[in-house]
Formats: C-alpha cells, sequence, structure tokens
C-alpha cells in the first residue's frame, strides 16, 4: 500500500511544484520584478568600532553619560525610553544623589492620579520611576528608543549611520526613479529602509554643551548616543560578558576531564 | 527485554536491598542507562545526540518554568514583563537568553539525531516504533516552539501567530470559523495569548512522557550502530555505564561549550531583531519569517504559487508543509533495503547527502524575502524533497546492490572475530 501510494503522492506534489515554477518562471521572464529606488540606493550601516564591541569589550562610562546628554536634551523631545527607570542612570557612573537631581529636574513630570477625588495631576520623578513617556502629535511615530539598537540588524551602527546618514537625494536617483521623489515633509536618509524618513536631521555641530570638554561634532553626538542607547537596550552587556568567561572556563576544564575520563574508561575496549 | 549477558542489579546494602523489594527504582535506572544495559560497542559520536535532546528537554522545563514566575501572560504587559525579566530579575537576562537559545540548540541537537537515523536508517525494523514516537515528538517540538515565540508577544511574535493560525484557514469551508476557534477571536490578541501559555507550559510535559515511551520502545531491540547488523554475542557490545555514560558525558562537555559561548556572547544572534518591537496589529513587518528551525517548511509553503487544477495554492502549501513532515511516518515502508547503514549503501549514500543540501537550501530560501529567485530555487529543492522519500528511496531500494556486510560488530571493531572463526568451521568447535 505505501509503496503503491507513496510514489503517487510524491508524484502529485511534485508536479504541483513544477507547475508553480512553471507558471512563476514565465512571469519572471516575461514581466520580471521592476526594480525600486530602496533596492537600489539602500545602504547598510556603517563599520564603526564601539568600545563594546566583541568579547571583551565593555561600556564607556563617559561616552555613556555624553550619550544620555544627547538623549535628554535632543531625542527626549520626541521619543520615550520607557524601560528605564532613573535608577538605572547609577549604572552610567552617576551617584545616587546625582540621580536623585536628574529625576526630579526632569521635564515631564510623573502623572498622578488621586483615586478618591479624581483629579488628575502631576509630581517630580523619583528614582523609581521609569522615564515618562513621551507623546507626539506631529508627522511620523517615533519609537520608544529603549530597545532600538537590539530592534534593528546591526543596532548601534545603524542608529549611529541613520544620524549621521542625511543628505540631499542623489540626482542619480531621481534620474532613475523620477516618481521616488522624497515627499514633502519626509526626509531623504540612505540608511532608513524605505530612504524617506519622517524625522528632520535631528543633530548639527554643538547642539549639546559636553561637561567633559569633549568637542560636540554630530559625528561624536551620534556615537555617543548610539552607545548610550546600546546600554538601555542591553544593561547586562558587561555582566553577560563577564560571566560567559567564567562559564566557558569551568566548562572547558570539565569538558578536558571528561575527555580523559572517557579515554581512560574505553583503553581497554578498543 | 535485553540481552542474555546483561549484568544484573544486586543491591550491595540493606537500604537498597530493601528498596529493591519495595520499589525496584535503583533497579529500574541500572537496567535503563546503567551497567545493566548491553550497548553495541561502535557507536561513533552520532549517537550522543539523543541525550543532548533529553537534557535540552530538562534545561527547557527548568529555566521555563523560572521564567514562568516572572511572566505575565497578557498582551497589555507581555512584552514588558519579558524586558522587567531582562532587567530587574536576578539573572534573569540569563534564564531568557539560556530558554531562548536553548529552543534553538534543542532543535540543532534534534535535527542531527534525525539525520542520523536518515543516514543510518535507524527507522527500519525492528525499530520501527521508536521512529514514529521520535517524528511524534519533534511535532510536539515544534508546537511548543512555535507557541512559546508568541510569548514575548513582539512583532513576530504576533505576526508569525497570525500567519501559522492562517494556515488553518485554507482549509474547505470551515477553515475561517476554525482559525477563529483557535485563536479565540479573528485575530491574535489576548485569548490566543492566554491559551498559548498554557499550551507552551503543558506540552513540554507531554514531550517528556512521549520521550519515555521512545524509550522504553528503544530498549526491547536495544540501540541500532553504525554497522546496521544486529548485536549477536557478549563481545558486540559493552555495558552503558561506564562506557557511554562517560562518552556522553564529554559530548555534554563539548555541546555546552558551543550553547554556552552562543548564550552569553551572541544571544541575539538566532532572533530576529523585530521580536524587540511590541506587538502592534496594525503595522505589518516588512519581511515575516519564523525562527530559523522552521525555515524549511516555510519554504516548502511558500513554495506553491500557482492553483494547481481545482486546489488553491494556498491549501496546496498547507497540505505539502504537513506532508513533509508526515512522510517521515512512512519511512519503515518507503526504504525497502534489507541493509541498515548508509555506509553499505553506495546509492543510497548519495542521495543522502543530496537530501542533506537540499534541505539546507531550503532553509536558506525559507528565511529570505519572498523574492521570485528564492520562490523558485524553493519549487525545485521542494520538487526533490519529495521525490526523495517518496519516488527515489523506494527506486533505490529495489536496485541498489549493497557493499559487503561485516559479519558481526567484533569483527568492524577488531578486524577478525574469534566467534566467527569458530561458527564457521564446526569441525573446530
Amino acid at each position: 500500500m505505501v509503496r503503491l501510494f507513496g510514489p503517487l503522492v510524491g508524484l502529485f506534489f511534485a508536479v504541483a511544484l513544477l507547475w508553480s515554477f512553471g507558471v512563476g518562471a514565465i512571469q519572471a521572464i516575461r514581466e520580471p520584478e521592476p526594480a525600486t529606488a530602496a533596492h537600489e540606493f539602500y545602504k547598510h550601516p556603517k563599520e564603526v568600532e564601539f568600545s563594546f564591541s566583541g568579547p571583551f569589550g565593555k561600556f564607556d562610562r563617559a561616552q555613556l553619560q555624553r550619550g544620555f546628554q544627547v538623549y535628554k536634551e535632543v531625542c527626549a523631545n520626541c521619543h520615550s525610553l520607557k524601560q528605564v527607570a532613573f535608577r538605572n542612570l547609577t549604572d552610567l557612573g552617576y551617584s545616587e544623589p546625582e540621580v536623585k537631581a536628574i529625576a526630579k529636574q526632569w521635564g515631564t513630570k510623573a502623572k498622578t492620579f488621586d483615586a478618591k477625588t479624581g483629579d488628575a495631576g502631576e509630581r517630580d520623578n523619583t528614582p523609581a520611576d521609569h522615564i515618562p513617556a513621551v507623546y507626539y502629535a506631529g508627522t511620523g511615530n517615533p519609537p520608544d528608543l529603549s530597545l532600538i539598537t537590539k530592534a534593528r540588524h546591526e543596532g548601534p551602527e545603524y542608529v549611529y549611520s541613520l544620524l549621521t546618514g542625511y543628505a540631499e537625494q542623489p540626482a542619480e536617483l531621481l534620474k532613475k526613479f523620477p516618481d521616488a521623489k522624497t515627499p514633502e515633509g519626509l526626509h531623504y536618509n540612505p540608511y532608513f529602509a524605505n530612504l524617506n524618513i519622517a524625522m528632520p536631521a535631528p543633530l548639527t555641530d554643538g547642539q549639546v554643551t559636553y561637561a567633559d570638554g569633549t568637542k560636540a561634532t554630530v559625528d561624536q553626538e551620534a556615537k555617543d548616543v548610539a552607545a548610550f542607547l546600546t546600554w538601555t537596550a542591553e544593561p547586562k552587556l558587561e555582566k553577560r560578558k563577564q560571566t560567559g568567561f567564567a562559564v566557558l572556563g569551568f566548562l572547558l576544564a570539565a569538558t578536558v576531564l571528561a575527555y580523559l575520563s572517557k579515554k581512560n574508561v574505553w583503553a581497554s575496549a578498543h | 527485554m535485553s540481552f542474555p549477558w546483561a549484568n544484573e542489579y544486586k543491591p550491595a546494602n540493606p537500604l537498597t536491598q530493601w528498596l529493591d523489594e519495595k520499589l525496584p527504582l535503583p533497579r529500574f535506572v541500572y537496567n535503563a542507562v546503567g551497567a545493566g544495559y548491553p550497548v553495541p560497542r561502535n557507536l561513533n559520536y552520532m549517537w550522543n545526540f539523543g541525550v543532548l535532546a533529553g537534557f535540552c528537554l530538562m534545561l527547557q522545563i527548568v529555566t521555563g518554568v523560572i521564567l514562568a514566575m516572572h511572566y505575565a501572560a497578557n498582551s497589555g504587559v507581555a512584552f514588558d514583563s519579558v524586558e522587567h525579566i531582562m532587567r530587574d530579575v536576578n539573572w534573569g537576562w540569563m534564564l531568557r537568553y539560556a530558554h531562548a537559545n536553548g529552543a534553538s540548540a534543542f532543535f540543532v541537537v534534534v535535527y542531527i539525531h534525525i539525520f542520523r537515523g536518515f543516514f543510518y536508517s535507524s527507522y527500519k525494523a525492528p525499530r520501527e516504533m521508536i521512529w514514529l514516537l521520535g517524528v511524534v515528538i519533534f511535532l510536539l517540538m515544534m508546537a511548543t516552539a512555535f507557541m512559546g515565540y508568541v510569548l514575548p508577544w513582539g512583532q513576530m511574535s504576533f505576526w508569525g501567530a497570525k500567519v501559522i493560525t492562517g494556515l488553518f484557514s485554507a482549509i474547505p469551508l470551515i477553515g475561517d470559523p476554525l482559525q477563529q476557534w483557535l485563536l479565540g477571536g479573528f485575530a491574535p490578541d489576548n485569548a490566543a495569548l492566554n491559551r498559548f501559555f498554557s499550551l507552551h507550559f503543558l506540552l513540554p510535559f507531554v514531550i517528556a512522557g512521549v520521550i519515555i515511551l521512545h524509550i522504553w520502545a528503544l530498549h526491547i531491540p536495544g540501540s541500532s550502530n553504525p554497522t546496521g547488523v544486529e548485536v549477536k554475542q557478549e563481545s558486540d557490545t559493552v555495558p552503558f555505564h561506564p562506557y557511554y555514560t562517560a562518552k556522553d558525558g564529554f559530548g555534554l562537555g563539548v555541546f555546552l561549550i558551543l550553547y554556552c559561548a552562543v548564550l552569553f556572547f551572541a544571544p541575539n544572534m538566532l532572533g530576529h531583531p523585530d521580536n524587540y518591537i511590541a506587538a502592534n496589529p496594525l503595522s505589518t513587518p516588512a519581511h515575516i519569517v519564523p525562527e530559523w528551525y522552521f525555515w524549511p517548511f516555510y519554504a516548502i509553503l511558500r513554495a506553491f504559487t500557482a492553483d494547481f487544477f481545482f486546489i488553491p495554492a494556498k491549501l496546496m502549501g498547507v497540505l505539502a508543509m504537513f506532508a513533509a513532515i508526515l512522510v517521515w511516518f512512512f519511512l519503515p515502508w518507503l526504504d525497502t533495503s534489507p541493509v541498515r547503514s548508509g555506509h553499505y549503501r553506495p546509492l543510497f549514500r548519495k542521495f543522502f547527502w543530496i537530501l542533506l543540501v537540499d534541505v539546507i537550501v531550503l532553509g536558506y530560501c525559507g528565511g529570505s524575502p519572498a523574492e521570485t529567485k528564492y520562490v523558485l530555487i524553493s519549487q525545485i529543492a521542494a520538487t526533490y524533497y519529495f521525490l526523495h522519500f517518496l519516488v527515489i528511496l523506494p527506486l533505490v531500494s529495489s536496485i541498489e546492490k549493497p557493499e559487503p556486510l561485516p559479519f558481526s560488530i567484533t569483527e568492524a571493531v577488531l578486524g577478525k572475530d574469534e566467534g566467527a572463526v569458530l561458527n564457521a568451521n564446526p569441525a573446530a568447535a
């Protein structure tokens, strides 16, 4: 039975597949998939060397603080960071009183609701609060940035490339794809998947004044905020690598012992 | 059943003697994975993967049970509760990465285990039942993994759930009501998330139950071996303990090194970035792809792009995807060659390697965007997949001339078998 019906079922699927293949192949020859501007002009993120790259990489605390400053003074106008609590900022090297002050002085206040009177109100943030959500009414939907570097391929490089990648739309693109002109209100950026992003170039030279005296070029600001957003997405990065070395060290030693014991046990059996 | 020369369990002290009379659990363990289970002496490292698969299941259950203590299966908070685990739960990041990469490790191990079965024809009599139960385990694993991937409630969770449950809508007449019944709504939402969580917690224990049957069925004929020649005499076997416990210990060490290297240094390598974006029913991701271990089957699903007579392309894709796994159930009766091991089957061996490459090609296409070139390649690869199991295997079995087999496992290992010489010459006996 199996040997009778088996080949018939096999041939059934094979013929159906080859039918699909034939139909698809003819269509592909008759009308090939049209090239798109997004397909031809999209650029992969630039190569960037970050302090946290590689198995031994660590965060640069000064860079994280600079990146936090860029977030606070620039990005936070539109983008939320709701997975991060003020108390987490001690990881960046801030002391507890400093964190308390940062929370208290944060522009967007914590929302309160008095269950007894039904009144909505506001109060200062405390270290226990998460960074308050930002509501944005303009064009586009600014994503929450807490996990952005894990939510994109090559996240830290992507953030850096996007922030430094704004340009005039190439004449070559417009010549080839006259319909692909960047629409009014959007901005050309080859590192963005469909090339046109709602966010205008957010960074300019000297937009922030770094407390540590680092020169605030667009490149520097982009790199710092990309590093900061890597920390917000993966705050346990250093602990993870550190644990990894201890675990691998133990496993390596244990596996050598296991190998020797296996060799010993089998010595008489070959 | 075991071989007559199997060591017998002899309780050494009054406590184990007492226990052996009341509840012979130590005897059971001794006979299952101890010195009381004789195993062919020539097993190679491909035979380590059964134990490793069992280890992966335990790893998933232990990490999963702890994660469930901190996770909240509610579509309003599920995504944030996973981030809570990653940030605020002590060692929560390690548990979650261990669990997510543990699923991948489990599938790597099980795929090797299955392809070991293909090459050495482990499915052949008298081991058909072990094979059938193994396919059941694999199907349960796929269901469990799929539902687990929905739980973080990211974009791929949501859209994956929508696509996979959408497969059922291809069934004529009852398709749409069936999909709504499965989801508890018109689209994945809280009802679906809750039931997936419940089933994701349940199914691993069902898998554990079927594994017990799998091992029970294994202990009746005993393990197969690389020559495919059955055990004939005591010199063909060694006791499981200490020989294979030692070998499995070393194998486990190598496995853990590779697994931990990924877990601690590239924990998101095998995941999709879109799952770090909270589920949004109003925004469809550019490319919806399942986890890597489903890619070959996903490629088969997408390979049907044209209606076949009166059968819609979508229904054909769904039928083919399920058939691609169900065909394994019939392997013991499709491959009729009396020789088991691929080492002694020159023609079969070539097709085995083609199948392996074919499945990798299917996987590559399944993980790529649904562009014409990938669809065309997967159509050819899927055609070979079905022809391999349903046409080529029966054909090869009947036309192939196998190479000569060794007389016994002992001869294969030592180059000569004293017992065989004696048997061949009755006058000398």
